[in-house]
């Protein structure tokens, strides 16, 4: 929202040749096709925005007059149907997520950019295997979860097996945007590093993480908006319990499964509404901040 | 000397082995996805649970036919796309080629909003809004075909968007001002020139959107009926694979669970076949370009 932005667009709209307004309708009189396509794209912005805007807008409209006291009340019971639990135990997953999520995404990383040489064939297997993880649907991961963590190592329907499912699904987002943050680090830190007779493991975590961390953290704040926002994976994972989880190894429900169960009961409509805009507003603080992090990474270096 | 070198080896191990856990987790993922699903199919009888139309668990015997489920997902992807793919193409031109500069700092944020909004919401949004309206104007109880594709449909907006949007934005400016040059509008420069050199971009974008599409769950099982079978009209209930596995799981043991675990092997091989083609189109358009 500053003019950085802009002055980035104007650079990309260039005037070829002016043309007043009236010359533009005498052309298209003669070329009404060309009007009609104008109009066609501007109708279609319009509806995205539209949809974006009503969305939003009646979600506030119907959840903020539910957002009472008793929808964060500490305990859940049916009187109250409180959120509060629920905001807790998403909390809880989303911080053991990224402890098991982060150190393996950037050690990724860091091995594809700073250890393999160019054009490894590993590095390519590699690269299709993190695109293939990011592709497949949250539910088969959510399959995946229940057969491997909750069955076979016997973990049980817990935050635990819920907080290792997700760390798999965020794993490639976590790998990408590190890279990209890696990248751009330029390559005179590194040859500095090295002229000044640093080793190899000092320099990446003396010169070039430090560098890379705004691009590295906006990543993992990205990642965080896809945990809070995750119902598939974790319904037969984390499983649906309503209180506050007493410890990693029990059931609890996040606040996106609190709204899935409230929504497909159809008893607490009023309730589902408040948590669908707490849900919307934690979502959308997440993406600003990452937006924002994001921002000062591109101000903070001097290009 | 020699414990610092060894300590440098030993974290290039590490982080080598942090490198690998992407292809372990895929790895693993397809054995247990598999290891659990194929016997399943296997004593269902392959061509019976694909192409079986009657899914009945609970009967004796049981009958695991997935085909009206794989219609269903077809048929709800496909509808999505119809909805999905024009508008989400003419807001990528407009974005990267009409949009002032001051809208396009509104424009382009409020999109990614949109791809930020959990499934789930999107999903109430359609149960409270979507479903009553079609109820109303086109008959049936609402859950439907068509309200799951137009929920859908604006799901997978912001990915359509933000693909071809970039695909547009890397073609030469020459190509735009050779067409002006010879005296094209603006809006045909556009359309025959700028359009067909992003066509690997824009159509990986649409492929994206179609293995979102399909990989939905939450907001799908919500809006779209669940009946089994394959709708006869727009206004008729839908399940896909994705709703199948969602609303059994939850109580099913035996044969009844492993069918549903074959229907996300299903599902999952729906998804690598998009990933495959998505990779092939990426290496082609890197060939051309």
């Amino acid at each position: 929202m500053d003019d950085n932005n802009a002055a980035i667009d104007v650079k990309n709209i260039k005037a070829i040749n002016k043309v007043t307004f009236r010359q533009r309708m005498i052309s298209y009189k003669r070329k009404p096709l060309s009007l009609l396509l104008l109009i066609i794209v501007g109708l279609a912005a319009f509806l995205s925005a539209a949809v974006l805007v009503f969305l939003i807008v009646f979600i506030l409209i119907k959840g903020v007059p539910n957002l009472t006291p008793d929808l964060f009340a500490w305990e859940y019971n049916s009187e109250n149907v409180s959120c509060m639990p629920a905001i807790i135990n998403t909390l809880v997953i989303t911080v053991l997520t990224l402890i098991i999520a982060v150190p393996f995404g950037i050690g990724a990383a860091i091995y594809l950019v700073e250890y393999a040489k160019k054009g490894n064939r590993l590095v390519k297997v590699i690269r299709t295997m993190a695109e293939t993880l990011s592709g497949i649907p949250s539910i088969v991961y959510g399959l995946f979860g229940m057969m491997f963590f909750v069955t076979a190592l016997h973990w049980g329907t817990s935050i635990l097996s819920g907080a290792f499912t997700l760390a798999i699904m965020i794993l490639p987002t976590i790998m990408r945007t590190t890279e990209e943050a890696l990248l751009t680090v330029p390559d005179s830190y590194r040859e500095g590093s090295y002229g000044l007779g640093a080793g190899k493991l000092r320099t990446i975590f003396r010169i070039i993480l430090p560098s890379a961390m705004p691009g590295i953290l906006a990543g993992v704040i990205l990642a965080v908006g896809r945990i809070v926002g995750e119902t598939a994976a974790l319904i037969y994972t984390s499983g649906t319990a309503t209180g506050t989880a007493s410890s990693v190894m029990s059931s609890g429900r996040t606040l996106a499964i609190h709204m899935y169960v409230l929504a497909n009961e159809g008893l607490y409509t009023d309730q589902a509404w408040g948590t669908a805009v707490v849900l919307l507003v934690l979502v959308f603080g997440i993406n600003t901040l990452s937006a924002f992090i994001a921002k000062k990474l591109g101000t903070g270096k001097d290009k | 000397m020699r414990l610092s070198r060894l300590k440098e080896k030993a974290m290039q191990g590490v982080f080598f082995l942090t490198a690998i856990t992407s292809i372990a987790a895929v790895v693993t993922i397809c054995i247990f996805l598999f290891y659990n699903g194929v016997p399943a199919m296997a004593e269902i009888g392959f061509f019976d649970f694909l192409g079986g139309q009657d899914w009945s668990p609970k009967n004796v015997p049981a009958s695991y036919g997935i085909f009206d489920m794989i219609v269903g997902s077809v048929y709800v992807t496909a509808d999505a796309l119809v909805i999905g793919v024009p508008i989400g193409i003419l807001t990528s031109i407009f974005l990267a080629r009409f949009c002032p500069a001051p809208l396009y700092k509104i424009l382009k944020p409020a999109t990614e909003l949109l791809a930020g909004i959990p499934s789930i919401v999107y999903g109430f949004f359609g149960l409270m809004v979507i479903v009553p309206l079609v109820r109303n104007n086109f008959g049936g109880n609402g859950s439907s075909l068509l309200s799951a594709s137009i929920v859908l449909g604006i799901m997978i907006l912001p990915t359509i968007i933000g693909v071809s949007e970039s695909a547009l934005r890397a073609v030469p400016e020459s190509y735009y001002e050779g067409a002006l040059a010879l005296g094209a509008t603006k809006e045909r420069s556009i359309f025959k020139t700028i359009l067909p050199a992003a066509k690997s971009g824009v159509l990986a974008g649409v492929v994206l959107g179609i293995g979102r599409a399909i990989g939905e769950t939450m907001a799908v099982v919500l809006i779209a009926g669940n009946q089994v079978q394959i709708p006869s009209s727009l206004t008729d209930g839908v399940r896909t694979l994705t709703a199948n596995i969602v609303l059994e799981m939850g109580y099913s043991t035996g044969l009844h669970r492993e069918a549903l675990i074959a229907t996300g092997v299903v599902l999952f091989v729906f998804i690598l076949l998009i990933t495959l083609s998505m990779q092939a189109i990426k290496s082609r358009g890197e060939k051309n370009g």
